[in-house]
């Protein structure tokens, strides 16, 4: 699997860690309630198909990556870098 | 048909023409009252074991497949009981004691050998983790000993005692974990099921859950409409589609899981052998093949195939723990799709819709809970109550934070397991 690092070009699957849904990027406030907290943390849409995750290019540029890509095909959609994204 | 010696020598004589088939292959009838949905492991030992305890044969088994074609038939057929968590511990425990007769009750060989597993442990904390998780075995009424370098040196020669980066000091050997051919446990339980009157249906796959106020009232199919009383979910990495059928959102991410399998080769690993250090464990199948893994690929994935850098972690391991296994040619490698928890523990528990039971979250450890997650699952459709031994498998925990079975001290949370 290569991914397209929007700062670095195509890299081996192994420069990267990946965290999970995106959903993570979309914290809750402070004051939020327990169920919101529980959503965040624990429940996931775990789809099949287009996803939408978090990735850091750790052995590359460090920087945290928003990859749509496809869970049953593992195909790349898209990266672009977490700090455009509304809620980063 | 019963199967035994007597009959071998008949069939045998006559050209083995007489053996019927294992299972029938009904059409769906409209009404059930009970539909499982899922022909894996789980399901036809929950099936099985809703008919032979509980008396209840009205009962449908929905898979979309044909039965036994998921994660029953793609692990690494390994049974254990070392887990060293409440909850846990009584469960595996259960499962184990029900694998001892299970292929008496069920007049079925599934080849299950208890070969004994040996986890290996490589420094002195790792020894005394290994010797609580031993007592926590043998407090449970399950067997453990830790052995050391010298022990571990006669019951498994070829290993590498002295790479520099992980030295063995021992291991913990559990002497009733072993293996079984996990093709024939799902034939045998599905044999089994059918026998008692069970309809399995392969090609069914389920399209839609029907509810109405609060309570469910069947399913849709490739096959049509099924009514139903009760309805159980129990189909591992897809639990999160279905259950969204019946409008959840479940706490699990799926996630894919390779396995290897050498060339046959004459016999030469006794035992299950587990290098924790490596993420590698092997054991060798009665046909020869080495039979290997490692860790999850850790991305999110319904692909059942992983891809190349976790074959190289894989491979590199099981060098550094055993040279020897260089000399073997590889023969095949698969995925499976794991329905990881958030702590690792699975969910056996019903679910804020009345009549619909949910089965899932075993991670990568589902296949050795087959005959403990039928049977307590059987006992929570049938009775409505939680069987004693999975008391601790509810879907709540995450949302209250009481009970989460977090065996590897990671943190409950999705990613960590």
């Amino acid at each position: 699997m290569l991914i397209p690092c929007p700062l670095c070009g195509a890299r081996d699957l192994r420069e990267f860690t990946v965290k999970g849904s995106a959903l993570t990027l979309d914290r809750p406030a402070a004051d939020a309630m327990p169920e919101d907290w529980h959503g965040y943390l624990h429940l996931r849409d775990n789809p099949a198909g287009p996803s939408r995750e978090l990735w850091w290019h750790g052995a590359g540029c460090g920087a945290w990556l928003v990859v749509q890509r496809n869970t049953v095909t593992h195909e790349i959609l898209s990266v672009t870098l977490a700090e455009q994204e509304a809620g980063a | 048909m019963r199967y035994n010696a007597l009959q071998i020598l008949k069939q045998g004589l006559s050209g083995n023409r007489g053996w019927g088939r294992a299972w029938r292959k009904p059409d769906p009838k409209p009404t059930y009252d009970i539909v499982i949905i899922g022909g894996g492991g789980h399901g036809l030992a929950t099936a099985y074991y809703l008919a032979a305890e509980h008396g209840l044969t009205n009962i449908a088994v929905l898979e979309k497949g044909y039965l036994g074609g998921g994660n029953v038939g793609r692990n690494t057929t390994i049974v254990r009981a070392n887990y060293g968590l409440p909850g846990n511990s009584e469960f595996y425990s259960h499962s184990l004691r029900l694998w001892e007769g299970l292929e008496q009750e069920l007049n079925y060989n599934v080849m299950h050998s208890q070969r004994g597993i040996i986890n290996l442990f490589h420094s002195d904390g790792q020894r005394d983790a290994a010797a609580r998780r031993g007592n926590a075995m043998r407090n449970q009424g399950d067997d453990a000993v830790l052995l050391g370098r010298d022990d571990c040196r006669k019951m498994l020669p070829y290993l590498d005692y002295d790479q520099t980066r992980f030295p063995i000091y021992g291991g913990l050997y559990h002497a009733r974990g072993g293996t079984a051919r996990h093709d024939a446990v799902a034939w045998g339980l599905a044999r089994g099921a059918d026998q008692r009157g069970v309809d399995l249906l392969e090609n069914c796959e389920v399209t839609g859950i029907d509810i109405e106020n609060g309570k469910v009232t069947g399913v849709q199919t490739s096959r049509g409409a099924i009514r139903a009383k009760k309805v159980a979910i129990v189909v591992a990495g897809r639990s999160s589609q279905v259950a969204a059928m019946a409008g959840m959102r479940l706490p699990i991410e799926s996630h894919v899981l390779q396995a290897f399998v050498t060339e046959g080769l004459k016999p030469v690993i006794d035992h299950v052998v587990t290098y924790g250090m490596g993420h590698f464990y092997i054991s060798q199948s009665d046909k020869g093949g080495l039979v290997f893994g490692g860790d999850l690929d850790f991305y999110p994935s319904y692909a059942s195939r992983g891809n190349l850098p976790m074959v190289e972690h894989v491979m590199e391991a099981g060098m550094t723990l055993m040279p020897m296994l260089g000399k073997a040619r590889l023969l095949r490698s698969w995925g499976g799709i794991m329905d990881m928890s958030p702590d690792g523990s699975p969910i056996i528990d019903s679910t804020p819709t009345e009549g619909l039971f949910l089965n899932c979250g075993w991670c990568y450890g589902g296949f050795k809970a087959v005959p403990g997650s039928g049977h307590c699952f059987a006992h929570l459709i049938a009775t409505g109550r939680p069987h004693a031994a999975a008391a601790g498998f509810r879907l709540d925990r995450f949302a209250t934070g009481r009970g989460l079975m977090d065996e590897e001290g990671t943190g409950a949370q999705h990613n960590l397991h």
